[in-house]
């Protein structure tokens, strides 16, 4: 039996800022599941399950949250699953959450992920001092600033090209009222005079620290069916992992991600994704990791990225838009933001991005990653459904 | 290979603290401000029923519930199970029962201590009223605990939940909840084998008999074969810079100027980089390639730092699948 084709009809996101003290963690999650509700014209008895992510428990200090979060997000009487890949696990969510419909488990299911990063303190949760072992030197910028260094290295990249992705990254962002950052001010000659921290990573070209929910409902044919609004499909979806470190590991491109990509494409039947595919959302948390991933998701051969950023191909109005709505360099609520990533390509196809819409956008990929470049997740979608 | 017990492994008490801050939204808001000001305040669900404590969305229907209600201060114990050794953070300090109190006035029973002298003084039906806490906050520790009562002298009837809008002057609308875990850390036996070889200013790595690579650090196993490592390997002590940045932004708790590089080092014969700080040279004339050795401090388990070693620097070729 084919597997069923899934179909997103329902996203909702919150508007993401440094902190919601308004909230608790219930009420920032039930917004945006309300919203992803709304759009699918659904209320809580439509929903067959409910599959929730967000990175460490440790970030707010909530062990296993999603048991006091069943109320808020109705889930009282159904299956609840959580999911932790670090910070790929928005995208990983969201693949668990569609696998359950292709499956046939579930003909319709609320996937929801979120961080309240203003109640945490991400970098203490990821350090913890362990006994007998030297202290991280160099905090987060300084744990990825040395494979940016070795990306430029290998592939001769002039230094400007972090601070085009920042800029542009940033604009974007203001055409989408969801993102945090909203620098109206901003111009490329600030970002490219915004101090250096972890040399060669300037300030203006790390992510934010956000608070924010993001929720999509995944459903069936039928379900589709009834959509009021267009559907977007799943074409594809994977995931790879590999360890933080061994003997070999390529951090510039590390091959999970390589491998991930390619088993995306093949189910999506994309041979050429520099042509085929019209958006990308990527998990961008340093803006030089643009042009990388622009060369490990395939889009560039090995070496060739960063003439791709340079060239404006990735701006909003360029042949290959990446992350039109602004990315993790303008929002970050490290658990939502793979299934941001994951709903804004979903809205591309859609044709209901708004303001950082792209033109006859009808395959997009939403991309994530996280764990020390441990975890990949990937999904691609269009905007009709998948050949069976 | 020969059989050696493996040296004592180490042990470390390993302590996890942190005082995590919660924005508590309009109902828990309401609930903790109002025990501030000795009421407690339940919350009324679809149907009727009267939550206590108050929650922000129906348990049976996912409904949005804002409807606060006043109960009151003295209820009826349902379940109960004595506590004979209170430990640390615990709400009373000698024996006493937790205890499952369904306040008056309300649907849902609310967990709590009760002080009583011994588990015979304690049964389901026992009548209890709250004892406040001198000193109030708006916390669930605003009620210290509940104490039994004589119901007998209690002309009072029951009370019922009455409408309340959970409105109070200077609404508590956070808190902080510190957290704490206590383990004992052991790193393992080759990680004690490689410290026991810096104690002794050597860098013992272990090889993979597999693909021969070796681990510095090493763990015991090769990730990628998933098979123990067995020889020991002793590298270094130089290595070669393969890959760096220079910090800018002083880093909390660590007693190091800025800027300064922190670098990824391939000492020579090991199958993959460590991280290390580079020093004895201006931070701006490091580069990839340079050849450093491991400068040790009196005390240290690790080396301070690296230094130039005065080498000429080596060629991208042989250090680039070690970035």
């Amino acid at each position: 039996m084919p597997k069923e084709p899934v179909a997103v009809v329902g996203i909702g996101q919150t508007k993401h800022v440094a902190a919601r003290g308004d909230v608790s963690i219930a009420g920032l999650v039930r917004e945006a599941a309300v919203r992803a509700l709304a759009d699918a014209e659904l209320g809580w008895a439509d929903i067959d399950a409910v599959v929730i992510g967000k990175a460490p428990d440790f970030f707010e200090g909530v062990m296993m949250p999603e048991l006091y979060l069943a109320d808020a997000l109705g889930a009282v009487g159904k299956p609840m699953l959580r999911v932790h890949t670090a910070g790929s696990v928005g995208g990983s969510t969201a693949l668990v959450a569609a696998n359950l419909v292709s499956a046939r488990v579930h003909r319709t299911v609320l996937t929801l992920a979120f961080e309240k990063q203003s109640e945490s303190n991400a970098m203490w949760g990821l350090s913890l001092p362990v006994p007998f072992q030297q202290p991280l030197l160099a905090g987060a910028g300084g744990f990825f600033a040395p494979h940016v260094r070795a990306y430029m290295r290998r592939t001769g990249a002039p230094d400007g090209i972090g601070s085009l992705v920042a800029y542009k990254d940033r604009r974007n962002a203001l055409k989408n009222p969801y993102a945090h950052l909203h620098e109206h001010d901003l111009t490329l000659e600030k970002v490219q005079a915004s101090p250096m921290l972890w040399d060669p990573i300037r300030y203006s070209e790390t992510c934010p620290s956000s608070d924010g929910a993001c929720a999509m409902i995944l459903t069936d044919r039928t379900g589709a069916a009834r959509s009021p609004r267009p559907p977007a499909w799943v074409h594809g979806g994977a995931m790879r992992s590999e360890p933080t470190l061994f003997a070999g590991k390529d951090f510039v491109s590390p091959r999970a991600g390589r491998d991930c990509a390619a088993d995306v494409y093949r189910q999506s039947g994309i041979t050429d994704p520099r042509r085929e595919i019209d958006a990308v959302e990527m998990y961008v948390p340093f803006s030089w990791y643009e042009p990388m991933w622009l060369e490990n998701l395939g889009f560039a051969e090995e070496g060739e990225g960063w003439k791709l950023t340079e060239a404006g191909v990735t701006e909003l109005d360029g042949d290959l838009p990446v992350n039109p709505s602004g990315g993790v360099l303008s929002t970050n609520p490290i658990g939502a933001s793979g299934m941001i990533r994951f709903a804004e390509a979903a809205l591309q196809v859609r044709g209901g991005a708004g303001e950082h819409q792209v033109d006859g956008a009808r395959r997009a990929l939403g991309h994530a990653y996280g764990g020390g470049a441990q975890f990949f997740s990937m999904w691609l979608v269009g905007d009709t459904p998948p050949a069976t | 290979m020969s059989v050696t017990p493996p040296p004592e492994v180490l042990r470390a008490p390993l302590v996890v603290e942190f005082p995590f801050t919660r924005s508590l939204g309009p109902v828990q808001s309401a609930f903790l401000t109002g025990l501030r000001e000795r009421t407690v305040l339940g919350v009324r669900a679809e149907g009727g029923r009267v939550l206590v404590p108050p929650v922000e969305y129906d348990p049976g229907t996912a409904a949005e519930l804002r409807d606060l209600v006043e109960v009151g201060t003295t209820g009826t114990v349902t379940t109960w199970a004595w506590n004979p050794e209170p430990r640390r953070g615990q709400p009373l300090a000698t024996p006493f029962a937790w205890v499952l109190v369904r306040l008056d006035g309300a649907d849902t029973a609310l967990l709590h201590a009760l002080d009583a002298p011994g588990p015979e003084a304690v049964r389901t039906g026992l009548r209890v009223r709250v004892r406040w806490a001198g000193e109030r906050s708006g916390a669930i520790t605003d009620i210290a605990c509940f104490e039994p009562y004589d119901s007998a002298a209690d002309t009072e009837p029951a009370t019922d939940a009455r409408d309340h809008d959970g409105a109070f002057e200077d609404p508590v609308t956070g808190i902080v909840a510190p957290a704490r875990l206590d383990y004992t850390y052991s790193p393992g036996r080759a990680q004690t084998r490689y410290l026991h070889a810096l104690a002794e200013r050597r860098t013992v790595g272990e090889r993979c008999p597999s693909c021969a690579k070796v681990y510095v650090p090493p763990r015991g196993a090769c990730p990628t074969c998933g098979v123990a490592t067995t020889d020991r390997v002793e590298v270094g002590p130089r290595g070669t810079v393969t890959t760096f940045c220079i910090v800018n932004i002083k880093a909390k708790n660590l007693d190091i100027e800025v800027p300064y590089v922190y670098a990824h080092i391939a000492l020579d014969g090991a199958g993959l980089a460590l991280h290390g700080r580079i020093a004895g040279i201006p931070y701006d004339q490091v580069r990839m390639g340079l050849r450093v050795e491991p400068v040790w401090s009196e005390d240290g388990r690790y080396p301070d730092h690296y230094r130039p070693c005065g080498e000429p620097d080596a060629d991208y070729d042989t250090y680039k699948e070690l970035l």
